[in-house]
């Protein structure tokens, strides 16, 4: 989910990787296998893009021009980069203050604050909205977007920011320090730029997340692509003015990927040179800074935990016994548990032939197949739920609304996030390890199930937890492909808000956030590691 | 007898030619040295050797077992060829008993037996038993990969600079004990390393890699003495190479007359000596000597037991251009210091390198 948290394994495996070319396992038939099914995983990833393209060419250029050339299409995008520009910078900033107390200063509970800093994330965005609207009931448009989307999000640039500020090497400030920068100089001139991979890959998770998410925005009333995607769908199924609003959607997806791409620059971020690194340097605040961050940590708690905790508790005890309506409730916990268990399975062996030509043959062929489910990750879940809805009704009829495509679109969004976890697992498994193995008498397939399987388990098995997590939480894309009386939690959920039956939605959000406090404590803890803690 | 038979070996990896047309013959029980720059092609090799890469062209024999030709390829796990690699490769999952049990075909207490009795010979205590390989030195981590490759009983040990990464002290200790552990055994071995001095030591045969090639192999002395080529001189060891004329088994030079091993005349020859062939002695303006020539001590790197002098030479001819300067050791406790005239004389023959 967060690749920058990754990189010194994944860095350390592929310099290992460099000096071990091996045919091994990658000799005849095997080797053609897990590239052909690289391949097929890669094309499938493109059926999104495939079909914004396709769909386009099929209405023709004078329609095509009439539907994105209108006023409500400037409205939309006009409400979508405000979103943007005003959410990413304040996510930054809150994101980089916190990271910096937690990490650099005496800050009294610094470690519970830090914990506290990530665990809003395992409140769906919804949720937060839902407990906003309900607080505040006449919360609405730009400036509520902008507020719960910086409440929700923010974790997403907390995370990386505070593990790269852990894993600095003290040495350079000591350096830029001894040449004469007085300690804010150090800060702006030699601390920031070395974090510019953590804030761009966090501002560019964020982006995505702003222009995906439907449910948070839906139910503030505040109107972006998803969203109007979404009414024109129910309103004209599979109509033109949908798709053309979806390839919109698409571009700003890529323009986004390909602005963050530029932003990163090609420079490094290594600690250069060997040896043990030291202990970072803690800022002793003097008392009224200390109450200042207080004061700050604090209004973030209250603000991202404190509010929907407090909503929702309410909610709870003015419902009573009778909102735990327990023959819709288990069904849906079933449902979310089944499919959630399903997709991170099929996503998990998915991921495995890309994952293991990433580590074992990184070449040219390897880096397109992975950056093709990337692209389709970044695009919205309307988007790829559009595009299978279209294309199942027009070629595959017998698994249009069924569960199979459910889990086809899971498939498609959280592929990545399954990859990235795989890789650094596969990763702890050198291929040396392996040629040790059968220079040791053990048959190549003894040594890949007695070493690298056992290896790369853990690493399969949190980037199976992060899809099972993600598919619990999904909204919009189950929404628009789930099979009639599928109901999910947060389906269950959204149907029970959009009947303004708040009361009654409060279990089912009780239920998401409890399922996805293991995904934020794999989340902190795997922060907590990448720093060597 | 020769346990290993490598036949016209080549191997590219696309249009870089990794390893051209290498033969190489290694006697039972003996120990070979693969020494060359880094991207020599020596690594490439050893894999080679081990299983874990095939050639595109050749053939590759061990006791008389052919391994790879154009027919076949034997898969490293059948091979029962020992491997240890540069850092060790230990399972990081398995504890130091389980690492050297991994190739053991015993069970139960027969297993314990041996791996107590390996760690015992490559002088490891019987308590690391439990412990894991990341709270080992990386000089324990040796021994334990030293003695899970023993531990199968290999028909061959491949070494890839395995003392590389331990410190100076260390890896003297490591080579000795390394070298009599595998005599004892009796085990052929072969290492590879870019560190001229520990091949110089560690080998009964010498091979010199350069650029996917094998450029000489034989004893090491007589590499050292009598190296094919200038390359090759420099890589083994400092040496002093200057042109000279060659007329009837004496060489002509800045030097003097010098003795050769080599009666062929030439008229643009380059000859080599080792600086521990070149003598110094103290003299005073004006005592004249018959062999050698005279030069001042222009710099002094003091080594501690040998001291490295740069002497340049008396030109003979009478025009200004400076003399040539030569490297010259000397013991420490007697160098001569920087500015004092010496008198430079040669001990036994210079060696005639080939033409380029």
């Amino acid at each position: 989910m967060l690749p920058e948290t990754l990189p010194a394994e994944v860095a350390a495996a592929s310099s290992v990787n460099l000096r071990a070319r091996s045919r091994g396992v990658f000799s005849g038939r095997g080797g053609a296998w897990v590239i052909s099914l690289s391949v097929l995983m890669s094309l499938l990833a493109l059926l999104p893009i495939a079909f914004v393209i396709g769909v386009s060419v099929q209405t023709g250029w004078a329609t095509l021009v009439t539907l994105v050339w209108r006023p409500r299409v400037g409205e939309l995008l006009i409400n979508t980069v405000l979103l943007v520009v005003l959410t990413i910078p304040l996510c930054i900033a809150l994101g980089l203050a916190l990271a910096w107390l937690t990490e650099r200063t005496n800050l009294p509970g610094r470690r519970w604050w830090s914990l506290l800093a990530t665990a809003p994330l395992a409140v769906p965005a919804f949720v937060h909205s839902y407990a906003w609207v309900s607080l505040v009931p006449p919360i609405h448009g730009l400036f509520a977007g902008v507020l719960v989307s910086v409440i929700a999000y923010f974790p997403f640039l907390y995370l990386p920011i505070a593990a790269t500020l852990r894993r600095l090497d003290p040495a350079i400030e000591d350096v830029s320090e001894s040449l004469g920068l007085k300690p804010w100089a150090v800060f702006f001139r030699v601390v920031l730029p070395q974090l510019r991979l953590a804030i761009c890959g966090g501002a560019l998770l964020v982006g995505l997340h702003l222009l995906a998410e439907y449910g948070l925005y839906a139910m503030i009333r505040f109107d972006t692509f998803t969203t109007a995607i979404f009414d024109q769908f129910k309103s004209t199924f599979n109509g033109p003015a949908a798709n053309m609003l979806a390839g919109v959607l698409a571009l700003c997806c890529l323009a986004m990927l390909t602005a963050e791409s530029a932003a990163r620059g090609t420079a490094r971020y290594a600690r250069v040179g060997s040896g043990s690194a030291r202990e970072q340097r803690i800022v002793r605040l003097k008392l009224r800074t200390t109450l200042l961050a207080l004061t700050l940590q604090g209004m973030t708690c209250v603000l991202a935990l404190g509010v929907p905790l407090i909503t929702l508790g309410k909610w709870l005890i003015d419902g009573g016994a009778q909102v735990w309506n327990l023959s819709e409730l288990l069904p849906a916990l079933e449902q979310t548990l089944m499919l959630g268990a399903a997709g991170a399975l099929i996503t998990t062996c998915a991921a495995i032939p890309i994952a293991w030509l990433s580590i074992r043959s990184p070449g040219p062929l390897q880096r397109v197949l992975e950056s093709c489910n990337y692209i389709t990750s970044a695009l919205p879940g309307i988007v790829v739920a559009l595009a299978l809805v279209t294309l199942t009704i027009h070629f595959a009829r017998p698994i249009y609304q069924t569960t199979i495509t459910v889990l086809l679109a899971y498939l498609l969004m959280f592929l990545p996030r399954a990859l990235v976890s795989l890789r650094a697992g596969i990763a702890q498994a050198p291929v040396e390890l392996e040629n040790m193995a059968r220079s040791l008498g053990r048959s190549p397939g003894r040594a890949l199930w007695l070493i690298t399987l056992r290896l790369a388990a853990p690493g399969a098995a949190a980037g199976a937890a992060l899809v099972f997590l993600a598919v619990s939480n999904e909204l919009t894309a189950t929404l628009l492909l789930a099979p009639n009386g599928t109901r999910t939690l947060a389906t269950g959920f959204w149907a029970m808000t959009s009947e303004i039956d708040y009361a009654a939605a409060a279990p089912y959000a009780l239920l998401m956030i409890l399922l996805s406090l293991p995904l934020t404590g794999l989340l902190y803890h795997q922060s907590k590691r990448t720093a060597g803690r | 007898m020769n346990a290993l038979e490598l036949h016209s070996i080549c191997k590219s990896y696309g249009s870089h030619r990794a390893l051209e047309n290498i033969s190489l013959s290694v006697p039972t029980g003996s120990r070979t040295v693969i020494v060359g720059p880094s991207g020599s092609g020596k690594t490439t090799l050893l894999r080679m050797i081990a299983g874990f890469e095939f050639p595109d062209s050749g053939s590759l024999a061990l006791n008389g077992q052919m391994l790879v030709d154009g027919t076949r390829e034997v898969p490293a796990h059948q091979r029962l060829i020992g491997y240890v690699p540069q850092d060790g490769a230990l399972f990081p999952h398995m504890t130091v008993a389980a690492n050297i049990g991994f190739g053991l075909a015993a069970k139960g207490v027969a297993k314990q037996e041996r791996v107590a009795e390996l760690m015992d010979s490559v002088a490891l205590d019987s308590s690391m038993a439990n412990r894991w390989p990341h709270e080992l030195s990386g000089g324990q981590q040796q021994r334990v990969a030293l003695a899970r490759a023993l531990a199968q009983q290999p028909r061959l040990m491949l070494l890839d600079e395995p003392f590389s990464a331990l410190d100076t002290g260390l890896r003297a200790a490591m080579r000795k004990l390394v070298a009599r552990l595998l005599a004892d055994a009796g085990v052929t071995t072969i290492l590879v390393t870019h560190d001229q001095s520990e091949a110089l030591s560690f080998a009964d045969q010498l091979a010199v890699m350069r650029q996917g090639r094998l450029v000489q192999s034989g004893h090491p002395l007589d590499l050292y003495r009598y190296p094919a080529d200038e390359q090759t001189a420099l890589f083994l060891g400092d040496a002093v190479v200057m042109p000279a004329r060659i007329e009837a088994g004496w060489a002509h030079c800045d030097l003097g007359r010098i003795p050769v091993n080599n009666h062929r005349n030439n008229r643009s020859a380059q000859i080599m000596l080792r600086p521990e062939q070149l003598q110094l002695i103290s003299a005073p303006h004006g005592l004249e000597q018959q062999d050698g020539c005279r030069g001042v001590v222009t710099e002094c790197d003091f080594g501690g037991n040998t001291c490295t002098l740069t002497v340049e030479l008396q030109t003979l001819n009478a025009d200004d251009r400076p003399g040539r300067s030569l490297l010259v050791r000397s013991s420490g406790m007697h160098a001569p210091p920087a500015g004092s005239e010496v008198h430079v004389s040669t001990i036994g023959h210079a060696h005639v390198l080939s033409e380029p």
